[in-house]
């Protein structure tokens, strides 16, 4: 008998759902559908990383690793599939699997950051008067990160994991030309124990969900990896306004260029809380 | 004993409630539907961690809710626990904002009628303006109707001046019969007010009972000339659920009822997000949690 093959449909993975843009609009990308999300959709998935930030940031550090290795495990797992989409949106020659390797690395190695992250960026400082004097490095916050267009899935890990290693929560806009492999990767996300919201990933255009992204208030960092440099003074200027921090980093297609300056992305996206506590009274 | 009730459509009710929720209110219109509904509100508090110094602060968002809109008016009422009325009524004398008490032994109301009458007695004397009373669900749902409405006339008497609000608690009366039923006695008993959920039971101010209560507020009034007001409480905690009560008001009574002196909202959480959706009417940026006091 004859059978109907059963097709997917892309959806946006907001708030630990995939769902359809709110807008009910999608793009045509070849044969099928993605969703194109709305300034509404944003909104939606800032108030939901904004719910799930405190919970995630909650758990121990040690957990958090633990969460970040299972996302690569889960990635790994479904690698054969992700390839095949890579290889059909343009990873080319090997290209592919090099790609799902260093995401799944990447990951790895940022999920070995986060118990060593209050040694290496906090510890106690040398005060000339009676005091305990400590500093903690605490999350930002909810980052929106504005991913490269290629590489499509290690574009976003790369800035996905330092944000997520740090204890924040992340928006992320996905690759507009190849946007199917990080959709694929929200599924594995969403059976790594990731705590429903910490993660949200919109398909859409950068002109409409870009500057939504920089102009919600709720936002406390922006990372923008979109080579653009009119929306980079965009999202500049909208980051001034609603006073979060802005930064503009170089596209990261390996490995490498994913981890070498490790800690210091993970550094960006934290702030120092520094205790004064009496001694000797 | 048993009792014959009028029958409620629920189908009928569940389609219209969702109908009128599907309003697009826009721009100025948003603008206006958010200020009328900060100035029916009666910002609540009512927790046994309430401290005088809660109460204070609370009266001082519900007078300025928020110092960067001026156009933003102080609501209607403050709520609170009948030992915190004085603190409350101290904190917003000379405002207009009124001081309102739950009492009776709210929530559950499982005291006897000279409890009630003595808890009623205090909150009054302390300089409550308005009490929010339960019903005795257990002689309601035991079906003695005389008892239910007995304990209305004495806890009214009781008030003197003050405005009396019966809340019905809708989500333990099983049924929209009983809510229009136990709706009708509280209105027959003299309420002022008649008001949905204490908001300490599993549902509140659903669509539904709303457009239930109100539908007997206006047979009531048509029937006995008596102005009776309404007041929505429990569940409604965002702009979007505010805004949908005050569009079943306006359609089942009336703009007339779109007034404090008739319809109350009580909520605690919705404020906030009514000044944020405002702000964002303003300036185009969805706002931050942090803009707003948190009470």
């Amino acid at each position: 008998m004859a059978r109907l093959t059963v097709r997917k449909t892309y959806k946006l993975y907001i708030g630990g759902a995939f769902v359809r843009s709110e807008s009910g609009r999608a793009d045509p990308l070849g044969e099928i559908n993605i969703p194109r999300a709305s300034r509404k959709d944003v909104r939606d998935a800032v108030a939901a990383a904004r719910k799930a930030q405190a919970r995630w940031a909650a758990l121990t550090a040690y957990n958090r690793g633990q969460i970040l290795y299972r996302a690569a495990e889960a990635l790994e797992s479904r690698r054969a599939q992700i390839e095949a989409v890579l290889s059909e949106d343009g990873a080319g020659g090997g290209e592919a699997v090099a790609e799902l390797d260093a995401a799944c690395d990447v990951l790895v190695h940022y999920a070995g950051w986060t118990d060593k992250l209050q040694s290496v960026l906090g510890g106690v400082n040398p005060v000339a008067s009676p005091f305990l004097s400590f500093s903690l490095p605490e999350p930002t916050g909810v980052v929106g990160i504005v991913a490269a267009d290629r590489p499509a899935l290690l574009g976003l890990v790369a800035e996905l994991a330092p944000a997520l290693a740090a204890g924040n929560a992340v928006v992320a806009v996905v690759s507009r030309s190849a946007p199917r492999a990080a959709l694929d990767f929200a599924e594995a996300l969403g059976v790594s124990d990731l705590p429903a919201g910490v993660v949200n990933l919109l398909s859409g255009r950068l002109t409409e969900v870009g500057c939504a992204l920089g102009a919600h208030r709720d936002l406390n960092a922006i990372v923008d990896v979109s080579a653009d440099a009119e929306l980079g003074a965009e999202l500049d200027r909208l980051a001034a306004e609603t006073i979060k921090r802005a930064s503009h980093h170089p596209v990261a297609g390996s490995y490498e260029q994913a981890t070498e300056p490790a800690l210091e992305r993970i550094a960006a996206l934290t702030e120092l809380k520094t205790a004064w506590h009496p001694v000797g009274v | 004993m048993s009792r014959r009730l009028a029958h409620v459509d629920r189908v009928g009710v569940a389609e219209r409630a969702a109908q009128l929720g599907r309003r697009s209110i826009k721009t100025t219109a948003k603008q206006q539907g958010i200020r009328i509904a900060v100035s029916v509100m009666d910002l609540t508090t009512l927790e046994g961690s309430d401290t005088a110094g809660k109460v204070r602060q609370l009266c001082a968002k519900a007078v300025c809710p928020a110092p960067t809109l001026p156009e933003i008016p102080s609501v209607a009422a403050v709520c609170v626990y009948p030992s915190l009325v004085g603190v409350a009524r101290e904190a917003l004398a000379g405002t207009g904002v009124r001081t309102a008490s739950v009492a009776t032994g709210f929530p559950a109301g499982q005291v006897s009628l000279a409890a009630k009458l003595r808890d009623t007695g205090d909150a009054v004397q302390d300089g409550a303006q308005e009490v929010d009373m339960v019903i005795s669900r257990e002689a309601f749902l035991a079906g003695d109707d005389a008892r239910v409405m007995h304990e209305i006339e004495a806890v009214r008497e009781a008030c003197g001046e003050a405005h009396l609000k019966v809340i019905i608690e809708t989500a333990e009366l099983g049924s929209y019969e009983h809510v229009r039923h136990a709706s009708m006695l509280a209105m027959e008993a003299g309420a002022d007010f008649i008001k949905t959920s204490t908001g300490k039971a599993a549902a509140g101010a659903t669509p539904e009972v709303c457009l239930v209560m109100l539908e007997a507020i206006r047979d009531y009034t048509e029937r006995s000339g008596r102005i009776v007001g309404f007041k929505a409480a429990g569940g409604v905690s965002n702009t979007k659920a505010a805004l949908h009560r005050l569009v079943l008001v306006k359609e089942t009574l009336g703009d007339e009822w779109l007034t404090p002196a008739r319809l109350r909202i009580g909520a605690s959480s919705a404020l906030n997000d009514l000044l944020m959706q405002y702000a964002k009417t303003q300036t185009g940026r969805y706002a931050r949690g942090e803009d707003f006091s948190l009470e």
